[in-house]
Formats: structure tokens, C-alpha cells, sequence
């Protein structure tokens, strides 16, 4: 598996969450580290998406895609919080 | 703003090799013609679909080379044991066709705004590729936002966008990891905090870095930037391999 950033992961993200979730910010549940998606660790492609948190690497995600479904899991996100553009 | 879109449809679409540019013996941009193509802004991926005879297909995720505004282009270093690059850099030729899927990403995105913050580039070897389409993107606009690059590349012959790098002397530096050539101001080695420090704008101008390379090159990079002043939100880190 290649090291990756989550900036390469954007195209599978994006078809899971229909706009671009990279700027997002996780919370990890294992070590509470918080940041953008865009600043965690990918491997990949092959046979699919997995997101590491950058400190302790700890799964965050994984996305598979079957061809006519993505398969999506995020064991290790306690939080994830998406800009909607809204005002707050 | 991409990241507020509402639902933004992703979908593979046909795309024909328009034209092919040798930057160095190992890499090649691919200028690509795709109908239908939203546009881009500087930094974005694209994904990339190769199907062979028998259906077996591979994807991969590419920076797009070209400036918001031109057609989507590709820069590749061939990796030597790679599924897809290789094809890309050695065999693909005008005419032929693959898939695309594309543009996204919206975090190592640049694009000129308010309040205009210094931008410092930091790439190495085909890290590159997206910080040249920033630097376009910002000669093509004409506009002034203070931007410098920092190129860490292994000797002179691995240069990516070598002509056009040298054509902008005063926004692009050089540094050289194996081999310099003579009239280099430095000895060939990693990039260290007093270059960096040469390099950019003083933290109180509140400068913002994108740095893209390899992990350990990013990695080192990053950690000479906070000990610099820069605050980890104002660092947008892409790595790869």
C-alpha cells in the first residue's frame, strides 16, 4: 500500500459525501487529535480508501468502491464536522 | 466556494491525450481534452482510469498541472514499479483515451482573496506539479500577492518545468539534494531552517505555506516552519509515495 495524503483520497470522499469533505475537520477517538481531512494519511487505492489519523494512526475511515455502491466505514472518527457555508 | 457546493455529481468522463510534453527523461505532462470539463481551480486532483483490453481497470489520483482556465493537464513521473504511471509517461500519445474524474478537492487549494496573505510554495521533486499550477494561476491573473517557490529537486537534469521556472528568477529558488550544478549558492543537501528562513516572509506578514513532496520531505519542511512562526493552519501539507 502507498502512503498517500487525503488530498488524493478527495475524488472517493466527494462520492461519498456529494461535495468536497477535505477541508472538514475530524476529531480522532483514539487520541483526540483534531484537523482537517485533507491533513490525514491515505493508503491506497487498492482495494480501497483507508484514512489514518497523522499522529497515532488510527484507523478514521475506509471507503471501497464496489462497482454500484461505496462501502464506507469510520471506526475512528469521534467527530466530523463539515462547513456547510451557512452562517453560525 | 467548491466546499459549500451543493451536491456536487462526480462521474468518469472520456478524455483524449491532446498533446505530450517530455519535462525530464522520467516525466511527462499530458495535455488532456475533455469534453464536458467544469474547470478547476489551482491545486485541485484529478482521478485517472486506465481500462486494459481485457476490463482490468486502475486508478490513480494526479495534482492537475494547468492554471484555472486552461484544459486539465497532467505532469507524471514515471514510478518504475508503478501499474499506471508508466503507461503514462512512456507509451500514452496523442489520440489515445482514459477517464477522468474531476476536479476535487477544495484544502490545498490556492486562489487569490483577502486579505491577500504571502504565499510560500515548497515542493519537492514532482511536488511540484500542483504549486506550478498556483504560480500560473497567479501570473495568468496578473495579480500581485507575494508568492516565492522553493524547489527541492535531486540535480539539475530532474527539473520539472524547467524553461518556464527560470523565466520567473525572482519568484523561484532552486535547491539541489545530490547533485548542483556549479554555479549553485549552496552545496547539494536537504532543505535547512536558514533557507527556508531566506525564503519566506517574515511570520508577523502572516505568510502561508503549501508544501508538497514526499512524506519525510513534508514532514521535515513542516516542522522547520512552526519552529519558523508559522501556525500548523497556516502549513496546507500534500503528500504522496
Amino acid at each position: 500500500m502507498t502512503e498517500l495524503d487525503a488530498n488524493s483520497a478527495a475524488g472517493p470522499l466527494t462520492l461519498l459525501f456529494g461535495r468536497d469533505v477535505t477541508l472538514a475537520v475530524g476529531i480522532c477517538a483514539m487520541c483526540g487529535t483534531t484537523g482537517p481531512l485533507g491533513e490525514t494519511v491515505m493508503y491506497g487505492p487498492a482495494p480501497g480508501t483507508v484514512l489514518r489519523c497523522p499522529q497515532c494512526s488510527n484507523v478514521l475511515m475506509t471507503i471501497v468502491e464496489a462497482p454500484d455502491r461505496l462501502l464506507a466505514t469510520m471506526p475512528g472518527l469521534r467527530l466530523l464536522s463539515v462547513p456547510t457555508g451557512g452562517t453560525s | 466556494m467548491a466546499g459549500t457546493a451543493v451536491f456536487q455529481r462526480l462521474t468518469w468522463l472520456p478524455a483524449t491525450v491532446a498533446d505530450v510534453v517530455t519535462e525530464t527523461p522520467r516525466a511527462r505532462t499530458l495535455l488532456l481534452a475533455v469534453p464536458g470539463w467544469p474547470g478547476h481551480r489551482a491545486g485541485q486532483h484529478v482521478d485517472v482510469r486506465l481500462t486494459a483490453p481485457d476490463g482490468y481497470q486502475a486508478s490513480r489520483a494526479y495534482s492537475l498541472a494547468s492554471a484555472p482556465g486552461e484544459g486539465p493537464a497532467l505532469t507524471v513521473v514515471r514510478v518504475e514499479d508503478g501499474e499506471v504511471s508508466p503507461y503514462l509517461v512512456d507509451v500514452a500519445s496523442p489520440g489515445d483515451r482514459l477517464e477522468v474524474r474531476g476536479p476535487v478537492g477544495g484544502y490545498f487549494v490556492w486562489e487569490p482573496a483577502p486579505p491577500y496573505r504571502p504565499v510560500l510554495l515548497v515542493g519537492g521533486g514532482s511536488g511540484v506539479v500542483p504549486l506550478r499550477a498556483m504560480l500560473r494561476h497567479r501570473a495568468r491573473l496578473g495579480d500581485t500577492t507575494p508568492m516565492r517557490l522553493l524547489y527541492s529537486v535531486r540535480d539539475p537534469a530532474s527539473v520539472i518545468y524547467r524553461d518556464e521556472l527560470v523565466r520567473q528568477a525572482d519568484l523561484v529558488t532552486f535547491h539541489y539534494t545530490r547533485t548542483a550544478p556549479p554555479d549553485a549558492p549552496h552545496a547539494p543537501g536537504r532543505i535547512d531552517r536558514a533557507t527556508l528562513e531566506r525564503t519566506s516572509r517574515p511570520a508577523a506578514e502572516e505568510p502561508i505555506a503549501y508544501v508538497c513532496g514526499p512524506t519525510g520531505f513534508v514532514e521535515h519542511v513542516a516542522a522547520l516552519l512552526l519552529d519558523l512562526g508559522y501556525p500548523a493552519p497556516a502549513i496546507r501539507t500534500e503528500r504522496f509515495g
